[in-house]
């Protein structure tokens, strides 16, 4: 039985998307240092106004899992106006990566 | 060190789930009951309820543990059976209805959304277990929620079965009689298959077939939204771009379909069987195939081209889509069920798009007049007759055809009738009215053509 590709991996995408405010990254970085999670790459653009950040992290060093990160993350997100997201890799490399 | 990806890349994902319904139709998990057969009624109810439930308990939480997991929806968690016809060969009609409500308990226990494979395959004639199951049918649907049946009465290689074709309308008709409060909902749960397959995970048709192993995952991705979309963009391609950027689009939504499918296999430490390909609509605005071929350039669905845009649609889903999973199965073309597209609903609702353009429609595509309701006084040898006409297209072209019709019972054309949920809404059709009474009481069976001679 073939299995996923990076099965073993525990890497997950954060994408957050919301009108610009001070403090986000610090809040999602913050967050993720709290459960230990490491912060691999990240990338952030505003336009007009409009807020995109995508993180790329590895949940195995971390306390939580990842179900757990994304509903925690999404619902504070939430009560900032934020749509917050928390991905496992694979997702992405499944449909853009052959 | 990590993969990285385009921020286009990451945001096309998200658009695609988030705005243009990108999901996973269905996980189905394939389930055969040879083994629970038995001549005591209550020890068979016994084993296939225990059988159920142990294999598939966990299906609906493996399946939302999967959809967090990745960030995609799993809209319906759903489990097929081996033909009741079959596995309960030796069972009276009471009995293969006491087996539906089985069924239907075990469906309820483990929360799916439904479970199919009261069926029977007769194509070139009946057991007594075929005749048992098919009488029991409006009784077994009218009596339980989740339960779907369908019934084979054709092949490419058997021919068409007319004593089962004329059977099939009185069993359609009744089942719409018996739940006529509710709209016919009972035959809406009922589909009527030429060349059915043995992988389908969508329903009301799915059902394990026999060459199938014990247990088994299938898989059935949706996404016309977001193949309008990229159609949308792009009103200047010409017709090899077009069916460029559909195959694309097909390959990254399988590609959804892959991955969930190897997930869940891997959880429920099941096989994965197949990814099937369908573009299957919801009733929700923006997850239209009639929208995909009014994006192509058609003032409506159902209008001239409309036919040949699902031709190119269809060809080209396929093959993007076979391109992005190891095995591909079902019935992978794109859907045209009336009620369940709104698209479709407003093409009929406007005359755009009558019975007789979607029959064209269907040797195109997957699957066949599907959600299309009828008008409630339509006569059960009419209906014999729209199945029989769609399974001729299937036996000759050698490709799945269904039938799922609902009489609409004290309604006529233009009234509208409600299902609910996935199942939609849709307003009653129009039928011809001359008889075909005479030809579908003949009896006997229509022969296998000769491109059935294969060997």
């Amino acid at each position: 039985m073939a299995m996923p590709q990076n099965e073993a991996s525990n890497r997950a995408i954060i994408t957050v998307l919301g009108r610009d405010q001070i403090g986000i990254i610090a809040w999602v970085s913050g967050r993720l240092a709290e459960y230990s999670v490491n912060i691999l790459d990240i990338s952030q653009t505003i336009l007009n106004e409009f807020f995109t950040m995508i993180m790329v992290v590895d949940l195995e060093p971390s306390s939580i899992e990842l179900v757990d990160l994304s509903v925690s993350l999404e619902q504070e997100g939430n009560e900032k106006g934020l749509q917050v997201k928390v991905q496992h890799e694979d997702i992405f490399t499944f449909m853009h990566r052959i | 060190m990590t993969i990285t990806f385009a921020q286009e890349e990451i945001q096309q994902t998200i658009n695609m789930i988030h705005k243009e319904n990108l999901d996973i139709r269905t996980i189905t998990m394939g389930i055969s009951l040879l083994d629970c057969s038995s001549e005591d009624i209550a020890k068979m109810e016994k084993n296939i309820y225990d059988k159920i439930t142990k294999n598939a308990g966990r299906l609906v939480t493996v399946g939302e543990q999967i959809s967090a997991r990745y960030g995609i929806p799993i809209i319906n968690k759903r489990v097929s059976v081996t033909p009741i016809a079959i596995a309960a060969a030796q069972m009276n009609s009471e009995e293969m209805v006491r087996i539906a409500k089985v069924l239907n308990k075990a469906a309820r226990e483990i929360g799916i959304n439904f479970i199919g494979g009261f069926s029977s395959l007769v194509q070139k004639g009946f057991t007594a277990g075929d005749r048992a199951l098919i009488d029991s049918i409006p009784q077994a649907l009218s009596e339980t929620e989740f339960v779907c049946s369908s019934v084979n009465i054709g092949s490419t290689k058997a021919g068409i079965n007319m004593d089962a074709v004329l059977k099939m309308g009185k069993v359609i008709l009744q089942s719409a009689q018996l739940t006529a409060d509710s709209d016919g909902i009972a035959a809406a749960k009922l589909v009527v298959f030429c060349n059915a397959p043995e992988d389908n995970p969508f329903m009301a048709g799915a059902f394990h077939g026999v060459g199938e192993p014990d247990c088994v995952i299938n898989v059935g991705v949706s996404g016309p939204g977001v193949v309008a979309k990229v159609v949308k963009e792009y009103p200047e391609a010409d017709f090899s771009e077009l069916s460029n950027l559909i195959k694309q689009t097909s390959f990254k939504i399988t590609r959804m379909g892959e991955l969930i499918g190897r997930a869940a296999s891997k959880s429920l430490s099941v096989p994965f069987g197949i990814v099937d390909l369908s573009l299957a609509p919801t009733p929700a605005i923006g997850d239209s195939v009639a929208e995909i071929l009014e994006n192509m350039g058609l003032e409506r669905c159902g209008t001239h081209g409309t036919t040949a845009a699902l031709a190119l649609l269809n060809d080209a889903v396929k093959k993007g889509g076979a391109m992005a999973s190891s095995h591909v199965g079902g019935l992978s073309g794109a859907f045209i069920p009336v009620s369940e597209d709104a698209g479709m609903v407003r093409a009929v609702e406007e005359g755009a798009l009558t019975l007789d353009k979607l029959e064209a429609m269907t040797c195109v595509c997957s699957v066949g007049l599907d959600m299309i309701a009828l008008p409630g006084d339509v006569s059960s040898e009419t209906i014999s007759a729209i199945i029989a006409d769609e399974a001729a297209i299937g036996m000759i072209n050698k490709k799945t055809t269904a039938v799922r019709v609902i009489p609409a019972i004290g309604k006529k054309a233009g009234d509208r009738v409600e299902f609910g949920g996935l199942l939609g809404g849709a307003p009653v059709i129009a039928i011809h009215p001359y008889s075909s009474n005479m030809f579908v009481r003949r009896g006997g069976r229509i022969p296998a053509p000769i491109i059935s001679l294969t060997n």
